[in-house]
């Protein structure tokens, strides 16, 4: 498709989505099922000798792409995630999802192995 | 023209050779760039905002445009130097060639992890960790620790079969073939290779660990593998997709390629085997 420009193409797909019956992709965003994380309880415990936290966040600053929930080991903020299943991974655990923000705290200790988390962002 | 090879079928030479270019990247400060550039981009791409490097369908030409710019940095130090990829259905033990202390030396210590055999040893003086999330300045590993298996061949071809490249929502979700690869949904091949390594090849700075530059160079030839099974499926989505880079759109940090322009890999570089 040579040198095609943004609306034209998006013109073109919304014709061939249309001809074909289907929805047009572009309706299909997932921002419908933006994950509430309000909903999602607090923690604060002791694992491994370390302090894990986790709750709502008010701050909502950029790097916050628990979209709004904040995790800290030991008081260090541990940059965590959130996949559109409800599943959740942290920076140094970044391709193994668990269920919860707490089994993401868990796993950050368990691969720390006692070393300390640097501030994010780091370097 | 580059011709990027099996590593397993590399001579003693080659495999010096590779060693050697990536040992002065690091020791000129640019290896540690890349890393950077792409825990930026993992701990940047969402599965409901702006997304270009992961759980996205960007996610293929974004690490082919990576790591050709990552092979153009080891060919200015060694113009004989191509990525050799590494086939983790094959070679799956750790036992493999791969992980001699001639190439990238093996499994890490069980007590804190540390690699210590190979050029990337801390204790060889080479390879400090700088781009780190936590305190530890060694490469670390634990092969097959976390996970017990590599994909098998079986399951790499349950997902070569898959005939769409990507669906909406266009992330972590989606069905096709671009998320079953990455491995956020099915068997899991992609991410289920970094978990297997282990140490930093599991976290956000995984370019700290060489072998990151193997397994992406083998997953960028499985979508190859991918493209000449299905030579009637392309790209998708072709245009306009909130937060997500349309065939046509253009490819962040670069600014100047789009997906439309790295569909094609031979423009670049050939594989040893098809």
């Amino acid at each position: 498709m040579p040198e095609l420009s943004r609306r034209s193409a998006l013109t073109a797909a919304a014709v061939l989505a249309t001809a074909a019956g289907v929805p047009a992709v572009t309706a299909l965003t997932a921002s419908a099922a933006a994950p509430d994380h309000h909903a999602l309880p607090s923690f604060d415990e002791v694992y491994k000798g370390r302090r894990i936290k986790g709750g709502p966040s008010s701050g909502g600053g950029h790097h916050h792409h628990g979209g709004g929930y904040a995790v800290f080991v030991d008081g260090v903020e541990l940059h965590v995630m959130r996949n559109a299943d409800g599943s959740w991974i942290s920076v140094v655990s970044h391709y193994d999802p668990v269920p919860t923000p707490r089994a993401a705290a868990r796993a950050a200790v368990d691969e720390l192995q006692g070393a300390e988390l640097l501030p994010f962002p780091a370097n | 023209m580059t011709v990027r090879k099996n590593q397993a079928l590399l001579t003693p030479d080659e495999k010096r050779r590779f060693v050697a270019a990536l040992l002065e990247l690091k020791r000129s400060g640019r290896y540690d760039a890349f890393v950077t550039t792409h825990n930026a981009f993992i701990v940047g791409d969402t599965d409901n905002g702006e997304r270009v490097g992961h759980r996205s369908p960007s996610f293929l030409p974004w690490h082919r445009r990576f790591l050709l710019e990552f092979e153009r940095a080891l060919q200015a130090v060694d113009a004989s130097v191509a990525l050799p990829y590494w086939d983790w259905s094959t070679d799956r033990s750790i036992r493999s060639s791969l992980w001699a202390p001639d190439f990238l030396g093996g499994t890490g210590r069980s007590r804190d992890g540390q690699v210590m055999d190979g050029p990337f040893a801390a204790s060889a003086g080479n390879w400090p960790i700088n781009v780190r999330v936590d305190g530890r300045t060694f490469l670390r590993r634990s092969l097959g620790a976390a996970v017990r298996e590599l994909p098998t061949r079986a399951e790499v071809e349950s997902v070569l079969a898959m005939p769409v490249y990507d669906m909406a929502p266009w992330n972590s979700g989606s069905d096709g073939f671009r998320n079953h690869l990455e491995g956020w949904r099915g068997v899991n091949l992609h991410n289920r290779v970094h978990v297997w390594v282990g140490g930093q090849m599991a976290t956000g700075v995984s370019p700290n660990d060489p072998v990151f530059w193997l397994h992406h160079a083998y997953i960028d030839k499985l979508w190859a593998d991918w493209q000449r099974r299905h030579p009637g499926s392309g790209y998708l989505p072709a245009a306009g997709t909130p937060n997500v880079v349309d065939l046509g759109d253009t490819l962040k940090p670069w600014n100047d390629v789009r997906p439309a322009d790295l569909l094609d890999h031979t423009a670049h570089y050939t594989f040893d085997a098809a």
